[in-house]
């Protein structure tokens, strides 16, 4: 019943349920089972319901509703909410209650969607697995011995364990893609600037990107449709008008739409099997659409993780030093007040050591030498001069083709723990998707069948800047010709 | 013996100077909060400027065209493309952990000051400017010391603030120039409106760099480089610096130790002891970790932009002095006095000099009732209540003899209390102005009964009309003594 929020809608508008009623089962279906999943840092049933209420009185008396009227949505923890508190997952702003909503959250608030909860992520969305989380792991609705992904782990649990259609990630290197393709949901990164990041908590400035998550892109287009475009408090927001979404989701003809393939490349050696069957078989699903398939090259996707792996810490060592515990957040109370360096330094230090896990303190310390006077040159300013040239090979890509096809990941879910000792192993669950962020450029993770261990497989699609109806536009008509999308886990016991 | 040593040797003085100035922008540099001094503690601010989980920065553009206008003013070149950096440092009156600031895209390179040399007034020298770039402020941390226990407070009101730090090439040769130079700086940027430059209020800061070149067997050795810090007043940074070149040379006699063996220091100046004391003795080299803000676009200026800032801008002071001269007639002193009082007054001197047709007169009087009613009354020139026409309009009746200073100041005094036309007050003020036929008259009168005042006058005792302009008065007290004196003479003369 909460598969689809197209299909809530529907119901709602023609009387067959009620927004309370909705609400109802979504929270019974978060009751009986997320203690097991743990896709929730936050639920807030009592005011969800409340909301709904009012929604079908509005309903009722024939006044005027959002678009989203009646929908429960979960958001990610790094999404500013006045009324829930907001964690990012980590101790450090394990009792942080933003005084503000992030601009996506007014803007569901204003469609009358019902925010149910904040889901899990990996600390501050640092990890591809949401085992960093302070709060413990999220498990993979489809098995749970394995991770959703990450770092928006939580919510694309959330939508696979059947507890709301539809729910808000952020992605800076694949964290809303990786997830999706893990829990066999549909997600889509837009364009760097599409949707405003005002009230998103920062990891990485200049690659992060708030984006929906549901089961079909149909969902997805109309999350994103209520979440786009311009806003004046995010100066990085694009200034364009938001397309209709939902109008090109209604044809599987593909003629005339030409799709790039990667030609083999150090990229692909490094692809399972299964991965590799699903990309070759939906590529045959798009040529029976009518579309073109044509190779192309990206000459410096083996340098996408390396950069992206220099960019990012150095934003994010950034972007958290304000958590020092002095004017919010965790603060110690430990203060060694002999320290040689004095007391002030020593709250700082003992703060953070306390507030922050071992992989967000990892990549500060990456962040901070990259940055630092005599190591600039070499890595952060290097990592700049390459990511023009990683911009340059998409826009020559897109020279030739419409869209790319490719791979959301190297393998399917992994085990909960099999690669937290080897942050390198962890790293290189992003090799596919990091070109996106560091070009800005939208995707999406499609499900795309399940590998011999009954775990989804999702393949990606790729577009250029502000293409995000090209994209929905391939994704609708390769979910009207497959049902890879309508498979659902087993009833989690 | 230190000053022995400096006048025996040849001794350079060289300084540079970092000025911070707050530019008078009505919101902060990155958010909507009000930008004004004085509100009580952490009522100015908003997410953004606290550093807020998920907020982010928006420029202001006042800001940049307020830098943009001092960066003309103080001969700049502006460029066409222009950057925010990240500046990193941990401390409680910075939220972010960050601050927002200009690394190596400045908006404001490569310019210069006049000023006039204080060791010869015909002179002047060329100050260098390397850089004026903006940035913005940090909170306030205030450190209470009750019984022992000491206590920090933090007011972030100030966070945020917009900055521009404009810092000049050590080509600064005594104290003396710095004040001049300082003088110099404070005068453009209020006169233009950029910032209010109050010393005492944090709007104006300046850091000093200071050390010696001293010529030693024909070679040149410098002392290590020290910076001066918290001088809250001009007269502070003269005595920080004059203090600081008796100090260094003091030390280098003792230790001989020159800028390669010592890094640089800085020292921050003492008040009340007149002196200055180490603040941080290795400057470890902090390293900030300067890169792009990613929240900020690049700005580009149009070339435009620039052009219509610099078309649009006040006349400069000197320009403002110059043209006083030649457009008035005043004296250099007098202009510069006028002008140092800010563009506004000017304004009102101008018009007051337009109405009355009286510049000179208008100048005496601007110089001596109107400025010491705005000081004794602590109010600005916009505030005043006898407006600039009415103060010309009084002034041409002085001038056309039809009323004289005394009965002049009389009406002043009356308008700067009571709301009134100059004509309305003269009327209140039973002052009648009087026609120079009646003059001529009562003049003729007192003339034909007082021949032996006529007798005395032709025998060169001028001063004997001194009687007959008192009894005038007596008849009618509306006579102006000087209108009188001039008609007594001249009928005494035909
Ligand atoms: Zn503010």
């Amino acid at each position: 019943m909460l598969d689809s929020a197209s299909e809530l809608i529907k119901l709602q508008e023609s009387g067959d349920i009620t927004a309370a009623q909705i609400v109802q089962k979504a929270i019974s279906n978060i009751e009986s089972s997320d203690e097991t999943i743990n896709a929730f840092t936050h639920v807030d049933a009592e005011r969800a319901l409340d909301i709904a209420k009012k929604i079908d009185t509005r309903r009722a008396a024939g006044q005027p509703l959002g678009p989203l009227a009646g929908v429960p949505i979960a958001v990610k923890d790094n999404l500013c909410s006045a009324d829930m508190p907001t964690t990012c997952s980590s101790r450090m702003l394990e009792n942080f209650r933003p005084p503000y909503d992030a601009t996506v959250v007014t803007k569901l608030r204003e469609a009358d969607a019902i925010i149910i909860g904040k889901t899990n992520l990996d600390e501050f969305a640092m990890g591809a697995s949401t085992e960093t989380s302070y709060f413990g792991t999220t498990r993979n609705p489809w098995d749970t011995t394995r991770t959703p992904g990450g770092s928006s782990g939580g919510s694309a649990a959330a939508v696979a364990a059947g507890y709301v259609p539809m729910s808000l990630g952020s992605d800076t290197g694949g964290s809303i893609r990786q997830p999706a393709a893990f829990c066999g949901i549909t997600g889509l990164k837009p364009t760097y600037g599409r949707v405003s990041r005002y009230g998103l908590i920062a990891f990485a400035s200049s690659l992060d990107q708030v984006g929906p998550m549901a089961w079909s892109a149909a969902d997805v287009a109309l999350l994103l449709q209520a979440t786009a475009g311009f806003e004046p408090r995010d100066s990085t927001s694009l200034n364009q008008s938001v397309p209709n979404y939902s109008e090109i989701l209604t044809t599987s003809d593909l003629r005339g739409i030409k799709i790039g393939v990667l030609g083999e490349s150090s990229l692909s050696g490094q692809l399972d099997p299964a991965i590799r069957k699903a990309v070759d078989d939906a590529s045959e699903v798009f040529r029976s659409c009518g579309a073109e398939m044509v190779e192309i090259n990206l000459p410096h996707s083996e340098y996408w993780v390396p950069t992206y792996y220099v960019i990012a810490p150095c934003e994010a060592s950034s972007n958290l030093s304000r958590y020092e515990g002095a004017h919010y957040g965790h603060r110690t109370d430990s203060i060694d007040r002999t320290s040689e360096h004095g007391p002030l330094v020593s709250a700082y230090c003992r703060s953070r050591d306390e507030g922050f896990g071992a992989e967000v303190k990892r990549r500060i310390m990456v962040g901070t030498y990259g940055l630092s006077e005599g190591y600039a040159d070499k890595f952060y300013n290097q990592a700049l001069k390459v990511r023009r040239l990683i911009k340059n090979d998409f826009d020559a890509a897109y020279s030739q083709c419409d869209l790319m096809l490719g791979p959301v990941t190297p393998t399917s879910a992994f085990l909960i723990g099999e690669k937290t000792d080897d942050p390198i192993q962890m790293y290189l669950c992003d090799l596919f998707t990091v070109g996106a962020n560091l070009a800005g450029l939208p995707a999406i993770s499609l499900p795309a069948g399940l590998d011999d261990n009954g775990l989804p497989v999702g393949i990606q699609l790729q577009a250029p800047a502000l293409e995000e109806s090209r994209l929905l536009f391939a994704a609708g008509a390769f979910q009207s010709t497959t049902h890879h999308h309508q498979q659902r886990p087993r009833p989690i016991a | 013996m230190n000053a022995n040593f400096i006048m025996s040797h040849d001794v350079t003085t060289i300084i540079g100077l970092e000025v911070h100035v707050q530019l008078k922008t009505k919101t902060k540099l990155f958010c909507g909060c009000s930008a004004e001094f004085g509100a009580s503690p952490n009522t100015q601010v908003c997410p953004v400027c606290l550093g807020l989980p998920g907020a982010l920065p928006v420029m202001n553009e006042q800001a940049i065209e307020l830098a943009i206008c001092a960066g003309l003013a103080i001969n700049c070149s502006i460029p066409e493309l222009t950057k925010w950096d990240r500046k990193q440092y941990f401390y409680p009156d910075l939220p972010k952990g960050y601050q927002i600031s200009q690394f190596d895209l400045p908006i404001c390179a490569d310019g210069y000051l006049e000023i006039t040399d204080p060791a010869n007034p015909d002179a002047t020298r060329h100050i260098g400017i390397i850089r004026a770039h903006l940035e913005e402020d940090a909170g306030k941390s205030m450190h209470d010391e009750v019984a022992g226990k000491s206590d920090t407070r933090i007011d972030l009101n100030r966070c945020g603030t917009p900055l521009l730090e404009i810092v000049s090439q050590p080509d600064l040769r005594s104290s003396a120039e710095v004040k001049e130079y300082l003088t110099q700086l404070k005068l453009i940027l209020t006169h233009l409106g950029i910032s209010d430059c109050e010393m005492q209020e944090g709007s104006l800061r300046v850091d000093a760099n200071v050390n010696l070149h001293i010529n030693v067997d024909g070679k040149k050795v410098a002392t290590p480089i020290v910076e001066v810090k918290n001088m809250n007043s001009f007269r502070a940074v003269e005595r920080a610096i004059e203090f600081e070149v008796e100090r260094q040379a003091i030390d280098w006699q003792a230790d001989g130790l020159t800028i390669n063996d010592k890094p640089k220091t800085t020292r921050g100046w003492d008040d009340s002891k007149e002196r200055t004391f180490i603040q941080r003795e290795k400057e470890e080299s902090a390293d900030y970790r300067y890169f792009p803000d990613p929240d900020l676009l690049p700005v580009r200026i149009p070339r435009e932009q620039v052009e219509e800032i610099r078309k649009s801008m006040r006349e400069l002071p000197n320009v403002t002095c110059d043209r006083l001269q030649s457009q008035h007639g005043l004296k250099q002193y007098d202009a510069n006095v006028i002008v140092n009082q800010g563009p506004q007054l000017v304004a009102y001197f101008e018009r007051v000099a337009d109405v009355s047709g009286d510049a000179k007169r208008s100048s005496s009087w601007v110089q001596q009732d109107v400025m010491r009613t705005l000081k004794e009354r602590d109010m600005v020139i916009d505030e005043f209540p006898v407006t600039s026409v009415q103060l010309g309009e009084l002034l041409k009746l002085v001038s056309d003899a039809k009323l004289d200073n005394a009965r002049a100041r009389d009406v002043f005094n009356y308008l700067l209390d009571k709301e009134s036309t100059v004509e309305e007050a003269i009327k209140s003020l039973g002052i009648e102005q009087v026609d120079s036929s009646e003059i001529d008259t009562l003049c003729q009168e007192l003339l034909d009964a007082n021949p032996n005042v006529v007798d005395d006058v032709r025998g060169g005792k001028v001063q004997a009309v001194g009687s007959l302009i008192g009894q005038a008065k007596k008849k009618n007290p509306n006579a102006n003594p000087q209108q009188v004196r001039e008609t007594l003479l001249r009928l005494i003369g035909e």
